[in-house]
């Protein structure tokens, strides 16, 4: 039998990068994603299986100390977790054999940054909440509405966030943002 | 012409940089910092517009938002030609174009003014009466003559070519109104660490303070305090100073409405928005929107020349213009004395002061007096001379006793006192409470976290309205968290203070019927009108407006409301408050649709949803099809091929070698947990605790009513583990719906949901040579038949990247679908159409997935279901769980009307001419020669023309269809009748060998 070629990946915006008024949007790189349910008895297990403490408390994420590895907090018992560096966090939470439910989603969502000094409020053009450092800190994550479509927003720095949006949605989180940016 | 109205040395514009503009082609001199109405006024021209009704000529009446009469278009170019701008509010740029509006031929010379001679015959209510009959006459002459009279201005017909912007906004306090008071107030919840917002309407901050000339506050003229303040407060953290920003609309819950004129006072705006919408969340709310000074209602109130008091007074000491040369004053208040007392230091020639009161005293009369102004107390002002400007006035004692003694004048200031703005205040659901003293409507009753203070609030002193303002500041701060700092110490020195005022009709309205005493000005709606209105029975003020339009236009009454209340209130002997006040409604002034809109036109309009495989589809000529947001690949045309030719070829295609289909928009939703199966069993009618893992099923899902919500194929990956597909248009929907019943019917079962739509691209290959087309590519899993057979799915590698390998077919034939991650589906879409290329396989569109699937007699939820169809109606009862205990949707099954006989049922159609294809939707009836209307039995639901029938097929809902096999029905249609028989759903390869074959 002949060998099989290989697929290669055909990242959607891969390398796109667009500059307006204070924001700038960089396509991110790709990265694993999880999307992690589990009831509260399964969380020490499961925190010590990603290497990432699971956070309790709304609006907040957390970090892995050594890894590139992060989980936000989108519900009571709802993550998403996300690799930069590709690891299989589906294998690892099976490790964890606690009661959970674990989706990959690495293909589902990408992620488009948002930096600068005006990053707040040209997400502000189409996103409801408060993003003020006071009531939206670093660190802080929500699943919102930008204009007319649903995304996960991360504060990763004061001037800096990170939006995951479905694939398809991509592009009109992309045209919006960098037309929000005109005006930040 | 060069500003022969300026005064040197009044005003604020000393030194402003000139500016040029047009008005109705008239090149004019102005300045940086003027209106455009205070640039004309400089000019002296009064004459700006036509009244809506009667074409009657308009000057301008005040200086501020609430302008009735002044009215013109802005030409910027031929796509921007802005109607119904208010030159008060307009700001000078250089090289403005204005135009006058309602008229023609010219300004000076309307035909339309026909319309006040013949004014008897338009008189309140005239719509009503007048055009009722005949009745024909309503659709061919009544409408298209009352369209073209209707409206003022003429709105742009090319595209919009600014943009607009929007801003989400939260904040501690936001405070509405930048005067002294709104300036005081957020001051003091700055001071106290308070996130602030303060908007104000006008191209600055000041307020009041624009005009008032006797105001002292910590050592500082008035004017110079409030832009010491507002500097001061530009630079603090966390304040945000929106000047040229208009609060229109206050909702729920401290939800806010601003319009931000970005670029409407600058000849340049380069890239910036025209306007920002700021939708703003605050914690409290502080109303500082001041008052409006009323006219007085007399004879010939309305002509050009006649304004607000305190409108001259702005002219005059903030734009250095005096509105006149010999000008009189006709007054039931005390403030109207202070612009008197400012023209006349200014050198202008003030010829009398009428006052309506008998015996006025007080320091501003006395003042008026020490400087020779005539004051001619208990009289009023019974007509006036001149038509395109006032020339004179005729004054007589208020009793209508002796001879009128006419003083000429050019130009006539009134003033009937003032109402608190409580707009906002009452959008909020506030109710107001009537102050009988002062005859005007305060805030009353507050239903959200909001205060007013300062003249809006009824507090006329100054010093006692900054004291109130920066109570409230800091309360409010404190209320949203917020305490600390110093309180701002504000000192007023001096103020102006005045008196009540009237509200109603003066004497000189006169009680005859020619008389046009204007209450409304912009609707043309005068004291008698409201009268009569009145005497044909109108008893609420809420009929009194709709009967007489009063308040209806655009500036919804902001001068008007109130005269017409106590005019109103006067013929039926009522107290005011008893005739109640009409609501307030959003906008305080018109918003642009460019506003409210903003960023969501053209591409950001509504998203545009596009498959991992879309530009491979592109590529290859697909025609897409709108499928809710997705773009679909709806068939692929080749050189010389209609859509027919197409559909056909790839029809064929598919049935005699293979085709690639892309079904990623399909729905996906991941099911995990212990209880998956058991909550399976709960959401669908199937069974599924004894599917094997590695195996699929069709399910079908109900609403509680029993009928059909949603289908697709399953396939069980694990025992704790399924992998659901819907309808494309059903993802979102169904997984609310099963999240719906999992947390409150549910909530103890252990099972969660995640929707995967979108991490699988899914690439369908159907027909007899699928396996051979895809077999090359696959690692790890056995394809026979007896490894793999129909309706199985497993987990392997394609083209070397993870698979989710189901087999399954919506056409009949023997097929797979490929499920990949999204960003490698083009490319293994490509590697599988590499092959397919070997084996005569084409792209196919959603059109031939269609036809395929209605030859095999499979339903499509949503368009051979209609919410009303249960699964035995479809022919489907087979899937629904004899045994189970419990599904969503068992006991709906069960209703009489569910189970009772005669129900429509699905059944196939075909025509008794084979080549007529039926439309979709057409009604079926038993006897095509009963009369109409005739009993329809059932409707088409699909209808094709199938190229491997080599006849038409239609899917058909009929009463007791399948009890009708063989008979003959009848397909009215307005050309002809068409002859059908019914037969069954399935019209190719009945026993469906072709699924293994």
């Amino acid at each position: 039998m002949a060998e099989i070629a290989l697929a290669a990946r055909r990242q959607k915006h891969a390398g796109r990068k667009a500059s307006a008024g204070s924001a700038t949007l960089t396509a991110a790189a790709p990265a694993s994603r999880l999307v992690l349910r589990a009831p509260d008895l399964s969380l020490a297990s499961l925190s010590r299986a990603l290497d990432v403490t699971l956070p309790t408390a709304p609006k907040s994420s957390a970090a892995s100390d050594g890894l590139r590895r992060g989980a936000l907090w989108l519900g009571p018992d709802e993550w998403l977790v996300i690799d930069e560096d590709g690891a299989d966090l589906e294998a690892l939470c099976a490790g964890a054999a606690s009661l959970h439910s674990a989706v990959d989603v690495s293909h589902r969502n990408l992620a488009i940054l948002v930096e600068g000094p005006g990053a707040a409020a040209c997400l502000n053009a189409g996103c409801p909440q408060d993003l003020s450092l006071r009531a939206f800190p670093v660190g802080a994550c929500s699943r919102t509405v930008l204009g007319k479509i649903e995304v996960v927003l991360l504060r990763t720095a004061e001037t800096a966030f990170r939006v995951e949006v479905w694939r398809s949605f991509s592009d009109y989180a992309w045209d919006f943002l960098e037309e929000a940016a005109r005006d930040s | 012409m060069a500003e022969t109205h300026r005064i040197a040395g009044t005003g604020r514009l000393a030194g402003a940089k000139p500016v040029r503009f047009t008005f109705d082609g008239e090149p004019h001199a102005g300045r940086e910092g003027d209106t455009l109405a205070s640039a004309l006024l400089a000019n002296g021209v009064h004459l700006v517009g036509r009244s809506f009704k009667y074409h009657r000529p308009r000057g301008i009446l005040s200086a501020g938002a609430e302008e009735p009469n002044a009215l013109v278009g802005i030409h910027r170019d031929a796509a921007r030609r802005t109607p119904n701008v208010r030159a008060t509010v307009q700001e000078l740029y250089d090289g403005l174009t204005a135009v006058s509006q309602n008229r023609w031929p010219s300004l000076a010379f309307d035909i339309g003014a026909v319309n006040d001679l013949a004014s008897p015959f338009f008189s309140a209510g005239f719509y009503y009466k007048t055009f009722m009959w005949p009745k024909a006459a309503w659709a061919k002459l009544y409408e298209p003559n009352i369209r073209s009279a209707a409206g003022l201005g003429v709105a742009p017909d090319k595209p919009d070519p600014d943009h607009y912007s929007s801003r989400f906004a939260h904040c501690d306090v936001l405070v509405v109104g930048g005067g002294a008071a709104g300036l005081a107030a957020a001051l003091s919840a700055a001071e106290s660490g308070a996130r602030v917002i303060l908007c104000d309407e006008q191209a600055g901050f000041g307020g009041a303070m624009r005009y008032e000339s006797g105001a002292r506050i910590d050592g500082l003229d008035g004017w110079d305090w409030t832009q010491a303040v507002a500097r001061r407060l530009s630079e603090m953290d966390g304040v945000t100073l929106l000047a040229r920003t208009t609060a229109f609309g206050y909702y729920a819950q401290n939800f806010v409405g601003l319009v931000e004129r970005v670029t409407e006072h600058m000849a340049e705006p380069g890239d910036l928005p025209r306007e920002r919408l700021w939708q703003v969340r605050a914690k409290r709310v502080i109303l500082a929107t001041g008052s409006i000074e009323r006219h007085m209602v007399f004879a010939g109130n309305d002509r050009p020349g006649i304004m607000l008091a305190s409108a001259a007074r702005t002219y005059l000491n903030h734009y250095g213009v005096s509105v006149g040369r010999t000008v009189g004053v006709y007054t039931a208040n005390e403030s109207a004395y202070r612009g008197a007392i400012d023209l006349k230091k200014a050198g202008v020639d003030v010829r009398v002061i009428v006052d309506l009161r008998d015996n006025p005293t007080g320091p501003a009369i006395d003042e008026a007096k020490g400087l020779g102004i005539e004051v001619l107390p208990g009289r009023a002002v019974t007509s006036v001379g001149g038509s395109l400007r006032v020339k004179s006035i005729t004054v007589q004692p208020k009793t209508g006793e002796g001879t009128g003694r006419l003083i000429p004048v050019d130009a006539l200031l009134m003033s009937a006192g003032w109402t608190p703005s409580v707009h906002l205040f009452s959008q909020s659901r506030g109710k107001v409470a009537f102050e009988p003293g002062t005859q005007r409507f305060v805030p009353g009753t507050y239903a959200q976290d909001c205060a007013s203070v300062g003249s809006c609030n009824g507090t006329d002193d100054l010093a006692a309205a900054v004291r109130e303002a920066v109570a409230a500041g800091e309360r409010a701060a404190k209320a949203a968290g917020r305490s600390g700092g110093a309180r701002p110490a504000i000192r007023v020195e001096a103020s102006e203070g005045w008196s009540a005022g009237m509200v109603g009709a003066a004497p000189g309205a006169g009680k005859g019927t020619k008389v046009k005493a204007f209450v409304d000005f912009q609707n043309d709606v005068t004291a008698k009108d409201i009268r009569q209105a009145v005497k044909e029975g109108m008893r609420s003020i809420e009929h009194v407006k709709r009967f007489t339009t009063n308040g209806m236009a655009t500036d919804q009454g902001k001068t008007s409301n109130l005269h017409g209340l106590a005019i109103a209130a006067e013929m039926l002997g009522k107290d005011i408050p008893e005739v109640g006040l009409t609501t307030f409604r959003a906008p305080y002034t018109p918003v642009t649709y460019g506003a409210i809109v903003n960023h969501a036109r053209g591409e950001l309009f509504d998203p545009t949803r596009r498959t991992p495989i879309h530009g491979w589809e592109e590529r290859h000529g697909a025609v897409f099809e709108d499928v809710g947001q997705w773009k679909r690949a709806w068939y692929y045309p080749q050189a010389g091929e209609d859509m027919h030719a197409a559909v056909n070829r790839e029809c064929r295609t598919v049935r005699q070698a293979a085709g690639l289909f892309d079904a990623s928009t399909l729905g996906k939703i991941e099911v995990v947990g212990p209880d998956a199966a058991a909550f399976m069993e709960l959401l669908y009618t199937n069974p599924w605790q004894k599917l094997e893992p590695g195996r699929c099923r069709y399910g079908i899902m109900l609403r509680e009513d029993g009928f059909i919500y949603d289908d697709g194929v399953v396939g069980r990956l694990a025992h704790d583990r399924f992998h659901v597909t819907t309808t494309t248009g059903g993802a979102a929907r169904v997984l609310n719906h099963m999240e719906d019943y999992l947390q409150t019917e549910f909530p103890d079962l252990s099972v969660w949901l995640t929707s995967a739509s979108e991490q699988w691209a899914v690439i369908a290959v159907q027909g007899p040579k699928s396996r051979d087309i895809i077999a090359p590519l696959v690692e790890g899993i056995d394809l026979s038949d007896g490894a793999m057979p129909h309706m199985s799915v497993r987990e392997g590698k394609i083209c070397g990247v993870p698979t989710r390998l189901f087999r399954m077919s919506f056409t009949g034939e023997r097929g797979f679908e490929v499920n990949v991650p999204a960003d490698f589906g083009e490319a293994v879409w490509e590697a599988l159409w590499a092959e397919g290329r070997k084996h005569g396989a084409c792209a196919y569109g959603t059109e031939a997935m269609h036809v395929l699937r209605a030859e095999k007699g499979y339903i499509i939820v949503g368009q051979d279901t209609d919410g009303t169809v249960t699964p035995d109606d479809a022919g489907l009862d087979w899937a629904v769980g004899k045994r189970k205990p419990d599904f969503v949707g068992i006991r709906g099954l069960r209703r009489p009307d569910l189970v009772a006989p005669g129900r429509r049922q699905l059944v196939g159609l075909r025509t008794k001419d084979p080549k007529t294809v039926l439309e979709e939707g057409a009604q079926i009836v038993a006897d095509p020669k009963q009369p109409v209307p005739m009993t329809m039995i059932g409707h088409v639901t699909s209808s094709y023309w199938s190229e491997n029938c080599g006849h038409s097929i239609a899917l058909a809902v009929i009463e007791g269809g399948r009890a009708r096999m063989g008979q003959t029905l009848f397909v009215p249609m307005p050309s002809t009748t068409i002859e059908v028989e019914v037969c069954d759903t399935v019209f190719f390869d009945q026993k469906g060998e072709r699924l293994h074959g």
